[in-house]
């Protein structure tokens, strides 16, 4: 047997633990190098179990490589670096959210990141572990005199996610349980969990409901531990991580997009509101205009392969006249009732994203069928409404 | 049951008279992690030893499996076509790949008995 590509184990470089590392480890990790971390791919019983366990119950995800900073600076400033709306967001006690992007002049995604409001002035961001370094800079760059960056190397974060995130985190809320039930998918809150002080976020990256969960380093291990505790969540890695993320529809920065990539042509101009496309303060914004009104030449689909056979990253992509036109971004095997399917993402032009669209993918030198396919490829169900709850 | 033999790109083989039944070990299958599909050759097909007879696409990455053996392809195990992680579940026994007719069944002098395996495994982790 010869593997095409294996796993990344870095062997040269000096990876960075997170706090969760000795866990990891005492619960049979199979790790791997990311981003310049060490981090579990999958745990024992491998991606696909992880993937179905987030699902239909729940999964802790280690996600301390991901880049925290605390922004000092206005509304406005914020409106001048970023192309979200800042300006009606809420600040904590229950703070709002927002998916947006660190673009460069041309339009282009230098990082895709969210940024929650902490108090008038005061923001929490969170970057790509890849890519903090730059993004850190290049964001005190622009802040210039008005605004300062504070990197929070010492937080560690956690993911909770699935239908059961939010029973099992009311489970060790300190008599918040209401507020907890109160926060809507995108927004925050400072509570305790297990007497531990967290910032809590309503927010994922799998399309389920669940938490991303801000704490000190000290403290990560010990609430993994006792959120572990409960039978419905289990531990998850890198692995499921991808194909969640990618079965419902979300990119990865540097495969699903980069500085060549505009946030119109990822199909995410839902994150640009009107005021903002009109406003123009943010960097690239022309060009982000003229596409929004005349089209972008190539957009983001969904591929689904007719087989099994994996729809890999790098893949070329085919018309049916055998003209390639494309090639497959990222690429997961998933869950398909008892089975399996093969599902992906690619850039391809206007004329060949319609859902249904046929085409096929080179895979070891074959051309496999495969069709266009609408995102995402499972619903979200993510926590839209406020809870209601229930007295006694 | 015959002994099961093994190769250093780590197929395993069974021989039984005339026929070897061939398959990845469970180190091999519990690397790949969780295997999606098995892209097998053709009942009749000839196969010679070191050559590719089969690809795995697991959900990390896509390798290929070399004949442990040479000979001709008696049978493919149908039931990984609707069941590739049969080869995680059992990698040594129900998650067989294919059975060769074997052309010289002296060929087996080139392949490790399980203890010679494990060692190589041993020394490969050192």
């Amino acid at each position: 047997m010869s593997s095409a590509a294996e796993g990344a184990e870095a062997i040269a470089t000096v990876l960075e633990a997170t706090p969760l590392e000795a866990l990891h480890r005492s619960l049979g990790a199979k790790m791997t190098a990311f981003a310049g971390f060490h981090l579990p791919l999958h745990f024992r019983d491998g991606i696909l179990a992880e993937h179905r366990h987030t699902r239909s119950h729940a999964s802790l995800f280690d996600v301390s490589h991901m880049g925290q900073a605390d922004l000092r600076a206005s509304a406005s400033m914020m409106e001048r670096i970023f192309p979200a709306d800042i300006q009606t967001l809420p600040s904590l006690p229950l703070g709002g959210m927002r998916y947006t992007f660190l673009l460069n002049e041309a339009g282009g995604i230098l990082d895709d990141l969210i940024i929650a409001r902490l108090g008038e002035d005061c923001f929490r961001i969170i970057v790509n572990a890849s890519r903090k370094g730059e993004d850190f800079r290049h964001i005190e760059t622009l802040l210039g005199k008005e605004g300062s960056l504070t990197p929070r190397p010492d937080l560690a974060l956690l993911a909770l996610q699935g239908p059961e995130a939010a029973r099992i985190v009311r489970a060790h809320a300190d008599n918040e349980e209401s507020a907890i039930a109160a926060m809507p998918a995108m927004s925050s809150a400072e509570t305790r969990l297990a007497d531990r002080r967290v910032l809590l976020f309503r927010s994922g990256y799998t399309g389920e409901d669940g938490f991303e969960i801000a704490l000190s380093s000290e403290d990560a291990a010990p609430l993994a531990e006792t959120l572990l505790r409960h039978d419905a969540l289990a531990p998850a890695g890198l692995g499921a991580r991808d194909s969640l993320r990618l079965e419902a529809g979300l990119c990865l920065y540097g495969s699903d997009m980069d500085e060549t990539t505009s946030p119109i042509e990822a199909g995410l101009a839902w994150s640009i509101p009107k005021r903002r496309r009109e406003d123009r303060a943010f960097p690239g914004a022309e060009i982000i205009a003229r596409q929004i009104a005349r089209g972008a030449a190539r957009r983001r689909v969904g591929i689904r392969a007719l087989g099994r056979i994996p729809a890999r990253r790098g893949a070329r992509l085919l018309n049916e006249k055998g003209q390639e036109i494309g090639e497959i971004t990222s690429g997961a095997v998933v869950p398909d009732g008892e089975g399996l399917k093969a599902i992906a993402m690619a850039y391809l032009p206007p004329s060949f994203s319609k859902p249904g669209c046929r085409l096929r993918f080179i895979a070891r030198g074959k051309a496999i069928a495969a069709e266009v396919a609408a995102l995402p490829f499972r619903p979200s169900r993510t926590h839209r409404q406020p809870q209601r709850t229930e007295k006694p | 049951m015959s002994a099961t033999l093994y190769t250093k790109q780590h197929e395993w083989a069974r021989i039984e008279g005339e026929i070897a039944i061939v398959g990845i070990s469970a180190y091999a299958a519990e690397q790949l992690g969780d295997i999606v599909y098995a892209d097998l050759p053709e009942k009749g097909a000839t196969v010679a030893r070191g050559g590719e007879i089969a690809v795995v696409e697991s959900v990390k990455a896509a390798s290929e499996i070399y004949a442990p053996l040479s000979g001709e392809v008696a049978e493919i195990n149908a039931a990984l076509e609707g069941d590739p992680e049969l080869v995680n579940r059992s990698p040594e026994k129900e998650g067989w790949f294919l059975k060769i007719r074997l052309s010289d069944v002296g060929e087996r002098r080139h392949l490790l008995s399980a203890e010679d395996y494990q060692r190589f495994l041993q020394e490969e982790s050192a």
